[in-house]
Order: structure tokens, then sequence, then C-alpha cells
């Protein structure tokens, strides 16, 4: 518990949290190993936690008939994510796989709801900080779609 | 040094800036299925050929026309001429179908390059993407001979996919080096690639480089930079430490006719190396 406190209070995504509110963060959170190939979570599925990734590398795919599995992004040490949890109805859009053995500290989504009901201060620190990690991934991905790099030659 | 060395081609070249001299095509090198680059040696043996990181010549194909297209290969190297370019239209193409033995017009190099001698004592942030990397690979090189002169150097590289990357044997030789810290990233793949997928402004904040000490060079679509920029001003760069490459429609190179002008300043004479303070409102501007 003492090695949890530490690396969540340590995290950049949760610098500057009152100690009493990682404590009860640390109350949901629990270390994760995934071998490497090994599916994190598939889409569909329900979304029940989020990571912090500690080490190790995570690809959040999509698979396209025909085509396979599609990466979209990839996550890598002192990242994280996964954010359904936070939304209705809570299931995951992606698959998330992870690339080579990866070490990770999940937050049981359902325990942090549960928590941030009880306290509106804890809810809105984690609200605030989830909100930054979204605008960043929707810009993200409106550059990706944007397909800065061109489509090639014109005949 | 190569770039200090007056040779006698640039002082011909200076005497009269428009005059085009005959190069042959002594290598082709495929790098991705758009994408080419070619070596070049002067019809002149004995002449050597000198720029700055970040300089282009204006190409020329005879019969079908001109194009600037930045030098991509090392300054140390002065024999051989090195231009990467990402077939788009017309020129391009003809510049694509060029052989080994073929003969094509240069004239320059021309325009200002990059503020290599600033950045002595600092970090180095290299935030590069597609074709991008081209006109910042003569940089790397540059660095890299002297690299006892710099703090950190960090470069940042995205693609579109993975057959899009360029350079595979210098980025694996980068790779593998301690004193260069280099971050690969695609838009897209599929299951067989297991690097960084994602957009390359995602791996600034993943970079360790001294935001206060440091100089930024971006280069690459203007939309990439003009994200480049607010992430790195996120991290805490001066804006006056930041340089972009500016890309505009050119004819003369030297600043005559006016074709490149934006504002104030013509890119092929003042650019097309620009620190971002300069043209940060250029940047903003819808029109442009
Ligand atoms: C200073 C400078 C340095 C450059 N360095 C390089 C380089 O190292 N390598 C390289 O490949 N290119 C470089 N370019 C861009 C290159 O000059 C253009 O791609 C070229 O002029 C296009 O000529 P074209 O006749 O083949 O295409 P055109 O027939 O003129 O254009 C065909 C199509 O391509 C589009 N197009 C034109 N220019 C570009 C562009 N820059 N990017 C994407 N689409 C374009 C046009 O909108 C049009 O749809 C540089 C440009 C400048 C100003
Ligand atoms: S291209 Fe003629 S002024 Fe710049």
């Amino acid at each position: 518990m003492e090695n949890l406190e530490r690396i969540l209070s340590e995290h950049p995504f949760l610098a500057g949290m009152d100690t009493k509110h990682i404590q009860l963060l640390v109350g949901c959170a629990s270390n994760v190993v995934f071998q490497k190939g090994e599916f994190i979570f598939r889409e569909g599925e329900s979304a029940d936690a989020f990571y912090f990734i500690r080490h190790g590398k995570v690809a959040v795919e999509t698979y396209i008939p025909q085509k396979g599995p599609i990466m979209i992004r990839s996550r890598s040490e002192g990242e994280i994510f996964g954010w359904s949890w936070l939304v209705p109805p809570y299931r995951w859009h992606f698959d998330a796989r992870a690339l080579e053995l990866t070490r990770a500290v999940a937050l049981d989504g359902k325990c942090l709801r549960g928590k941030c009901e009880e306290d509106h201060d804890l809810g809105y620190e984690i609200m605030k900080r989830f909100a930054l990690i979204i605008a960043e991934r929707l810009e993200a991905t409106r550059l990706q779609l944007m397909d800065i790099y061109g489509d090639g030659p014109k005949k | 040094m190569a770039m200090a060395r007056k040779s006698k081609a640039n002082k011909i070249g200076r005497d009269n800036p428009m005059l085009v001299f005959p190069f042959t095509v002594a290598r082709v090198i495929r790098e991705s299925h758009d994408t080419f680059s070619l070596e070049l040696e002067s019809r002149n043996r004995r002449r050597e050929f000198s720029f700055v990181p970040g300089q282009f010549n204006m190409l020329y194909v005879y019969g079908i026309g001109e194009v600037p297209i930045s030098i991509s290969g090392d300054p140390n190297r002065s024999k051989v001429l090195v231009h990467t370019t990402r077939e788009v239209g017309t020129v391009t193409r003809a510049i694509r179908k060029l052989k080994v033995g073929d003969t094509i017009g240069v004239r320059g190099p021309y325009g200002r390059g990059w503020p290599i001698e600033k950045a002595h004592g600092h970090d180095v942030v290299l935030v590069t993407g597609g074709i991008g990397l081209a006109p910042l690979r003569p940089v790397i090189y540059c660095l890299l001979s002297n690299r006892e002169k710099y703090g950190k150097i960090v470069l940042l590289y995205g693609a579109r996919t993975p057959e899009d990357i360029l350079y595979r044997k210098d980025l694996e030789r980068w790779r593998s080096r301690f004193d260069l810290e280099t971050y690969l990233t695609v838009d897209r793949a599929t299951g067989a690639w297991h690097g960084n997928v994602g957009v390359v402004t995602s791996l600034i904040g993943r970079s360790s480089f001294d935001p206060f000490h440091c100089v930024a060079m971006a280069c690459g679509p203007e939309i990439m930079m003009r994200f480049t920029m607010l992430e790195l001003q996120k991290r805490g760069v001066e804006d006056a430490r930041m340089f972009v490459s500016m890309e505009r429609s050119m004819k003369c190179g030297i600043g005559l006719c006016g074709h490149c002008q934006i504002g104030s300043t013509f890119v092929c004479k003042d650019g097309p190396v620009y620190s971002y303070n300069s043209v940060r409102n250029i940047f903003m501007k819808r029109e442009m």
C-alpha cells in the first residue's frame, strides 16, 4: 500500500492532489502485470479500470474487417490510459494490448466512481485531470484525421 | 570544414546567383513509395558544394521546370549534393524519372539555414514530420560531428505509416547512439508495428530536454509546426528559441520576383528558417 501511495503521489497526473485524496485512490488501486501480446481489455467489454503504466508499452487498437487490427495510439511508461470507466455506459471503445511486458497500476473504476460520488472534492479533482487528458486526445485525434502528411502523389 | 570552405562554385554562384550548373545523377535512393533521394555530382569533378543546413537549391529539369528543394545531405561531404524529394506534381514527377547518369540543373544554395551556432551549449530539440526530416538531416549530421558543443539532443519524428518512414539506415544508427534521444511515431499502423502510434507532438511531453536551455527546430506541414509550437510553449520554451522552416512557392529564389513574399518577408531570402517569434503572426493568419 505504501508503495502504491508513493507511485501515485509521484505521478504527474496526480501532481498537487491532497494526500487524503491520494489515500482514497490507493484504496481502489492494485499492481498489475501484462505479458507481451496479452489483451488488457477488448472493445465492448465493461470498462472497469484505468491504468498508470510503470514499464512497458500498450497499443490501443480497433479491428477493421478485412484489414485486421489497426493501432490508433500507443501508450508507454509514465502515461495513463483508459477513460471509458468515467462515462456511461462504461464500456471500452477500443482494444488494448501489451506490446511488451507491461507493469501498471490499475485503478478500479467502480470503486473510484463510488468514492467520487461520496466525496465531490475528489470527484472534481479527478474530472479536472481527465478533462485535460480527453482534450489532449481529441486534439491528437483531429491531427491524425487531417492526415497532415498527405496522401501521396497526385497522378 | 566544408561549410566554411569557399568553393569556386560558390564564388561563381555569388557573382551571378541565377546561373544554373549541370549536375549528374550519381545515385537514386528509394526512401518510400513516393519519396526518393538523389545523390548529385557536379559535372566539373573538382567542384565542391558547400551549404548551411536548412538551405535549398532550385532544381531544374530541362524542358519541364524548376522547384525549390532543401539540401538533405551531410555538409561535411561536399563532393556529393543530396536532395530528397516527394513526388507531388509536374516537376517533382519529372525529377523522379531521372536515372543514374542523367543531368539536372542546380542553382543555389539559397536562403538562411538553421541556427546551429546559436544552439552551442544548449539542448537541441528537433521536431519533424513527413518530408520535413529532409531539411533537418544536415542539422543532425552537423550536431553529431560536433557533439561536445551541445547538451542533450532530442529527435522526434512522425510519419504517416511505418512504410513512410524516411532514412531508415540513418534512423537505426541514430537510435543506437546513447548521446542522441530518438523517438519515432506514426499516425497509424497495423499489428506488425511495435513502435509508437500517435501524432509527433505527443512525443514532446515524453522527451527529457531542458525547456529553459534549449533551441528547438521544427520542420514539417505547417499545421504540425503550429501544434509543435504550442506544445513547446506548454513545456516553457521561449518563442525566440523555437525555429521553423516555411514553404512558399518560388520562382527566382533570390528575393527579386516577390513570389514567395509573406507580409514584409521573402521566404527565399529571409527564410526559409525563421525564429517563431518573427513569424508567429503569419502562422496564425488563415488566408496564408
Ligand atoms: C524552401 C523550400 C524547400 C523545399 N524542400 C523540399 C524538399 O526538400 N523536398 C520536397 O519534396 N519538397 C520540398 N519543397 C516543396 C517543393 O518545392 C514542392 O513540392 C514542389 O515545388 C512541387 O512542384 P511540382 O511541380 O512537383 O508540383 P505542382 O505541379 O506545382 O503541384 C502539384 C500538386 O502538389 C501540391 N503541392 C505543391 N507543393 C506542395 C508541397 N510543398 N507539399 C505538398 N503538396 C504540394 C499542389 O498544391 C498541387 O496540388 C520545398 C519548398 C520550399 C519552398
Ligand atoms: S522566389 Fe522570387 S522573391 Fe522569393
